[in-house]
């Protein structure tokens, strides 16, 4: 069982430095310690699946899921973001932390980066993917390579307005989608465009799982 | 970048490229750090890495370190073995340098330990096209 406290967690993963100037067009919004805690909490608690992990953490933008599940345990935590500003900060908050575990690679995954060619290499795969506002179906290509690299789960947050068509996508993936949570997510006036303080949003915590007796080849 | 990355990348999104694997490795600047050994994760991770494109990297930047050639037959209880694997896995860890596409030869630079995959619109295969999956 992982060696630190939730309450501990939040409390490094708010000495995280964040983005400077967030990026509109990337929707670029950290996860909050809160969250990111409860998260990665529920994922090593109630499923094992941080412990000793292989783990992606898909658009990682500033690590705060990659550093948490580090200091969960995590056997190595691989970053993947198309921002190298944010993966500047990231760099820097490993070093920071003294965390050694966990790598970062500059890639697009809406080009097919890291790459489809091999298909569950990683136990775990973790993110908060871009919500789709700025660029429709985004959300759906992160889950889509996210179901094709974890072999045991993938968690991932979702508008919940959107549920029923990304657990209906999920499936015909070859997923199983389970609502673990319902999160009211707070996202800061980060960009001029917002006119209110906050914007709360709900938000779906889902963990998708791979139900073993069925073994979908993907259909052409 | 450690050689556990350099394992689970591909540049077979490139057009035209149809595997893509393993990159070559270039290292101009290459640091070793500790790491703390954990046996449970390098012995999990065996059946799921290329043990040969590992071997070939490590052997191709020079930092072998008595990892033999093919996995033993008792991986998950030769501590020696592990431990090789441990530090050319996770404590190799390449600085500066780049990748290689072994097909098409495109390079991509590794600077300050991440590798930069990063292409332009025109290079890439149109996704859900030609790499099998659809939506």
């Amino acid at each position: 069982m992982a060696c630190i406290k939730r309450k501990h967690l939040e409390q490094y993963l708010e000495d995280i430095e964040v983005f400077e100037n967030p990026k509109v067009e990337l929707e670029q919004y950290p996860t909050k310690p809160h969250i990111a805690s409860h998260m990665l909490y529920t994922m090593q608690a109630s499923y094992g699946d941080v412990e000793n992990k292989l783990i992606a953490d898909l658009g990682c933008g500033c690590g705060a899921l990659s550093l948490g599940a580090a200091m969960l345990g995590a056997g190595t935590v691989v970053g993947y973001d198309v921002d190298p500003d944010a993966l500047e900060i990231w760099n820097a908050n490993c070093a920071e932390m003294e965390i050694t575990t966990c790598q970062a690679v500059l890639c697009d995954l809406t080009q097919g980066f890291p790459s489809y060619s091999f298909p569950k290499q990683f136990d775990t795969v973790i993110m908060n993917p871009p919500f789709g506002t700025k660029r429709k179906g985004i959300d759906m290509e992160f889950l889509q390579m996210a179901l094709h690299m974890a072999s045991t789960a993938v968690y991932s947050l979702h508008k919940t307005s959107t549920r029923d068509h990304v657990l209906s996508k999920a499936e015909k993936w070859g997923a199983k989608g389970e609502v673990l949570a319902e999160l009211r997510y707070d996202l800061p006036a980060s960009y001029r465009f917002h006119k209110k303080q906050t914007v709360d949003i709900e938000v779906d915590f889902i963990r998708f799982s791979f139900p073993k007796t069925k073994c979908e080849k993907v259909k052409s | 970048m450690k050689l556990l990355t350099h394992n689970v990348l591909s540049s077979k999104c490139l057009k035209g490229v149809s595997v893509g694997y393993p990159l070559r490795l270039n290292a101009t600047d290459i640091k070793v750090v500790d790491v703390d050994y954990n046996s449970e994760f390098v012995s999990r991770m065996i059946p799921k890495i290329n043990y040969s494109a590992l071997y070939d990297a490590a052997q191709s930047i020079g930092h072998l370190n008595g990892l033999p050639d093919a996995v033993v037959d008792d991986f998950e209880s030769n501590e020696d073995f592990l431990k090789a694997v441990h530090h050319v896995l996770l404590e190799v860890d390449i600085v500066s340098g780049d990748l290689e596409c072994p097909e098409s030869g495109r390079k991509f630079p590794i600077t300050r330990g991440i590798p930069n995959m990063l292409v332009n619109e025109n290079e890439v295969n149109e996704i859900n096209g030609s790499n099998g999956y659809n939506n």
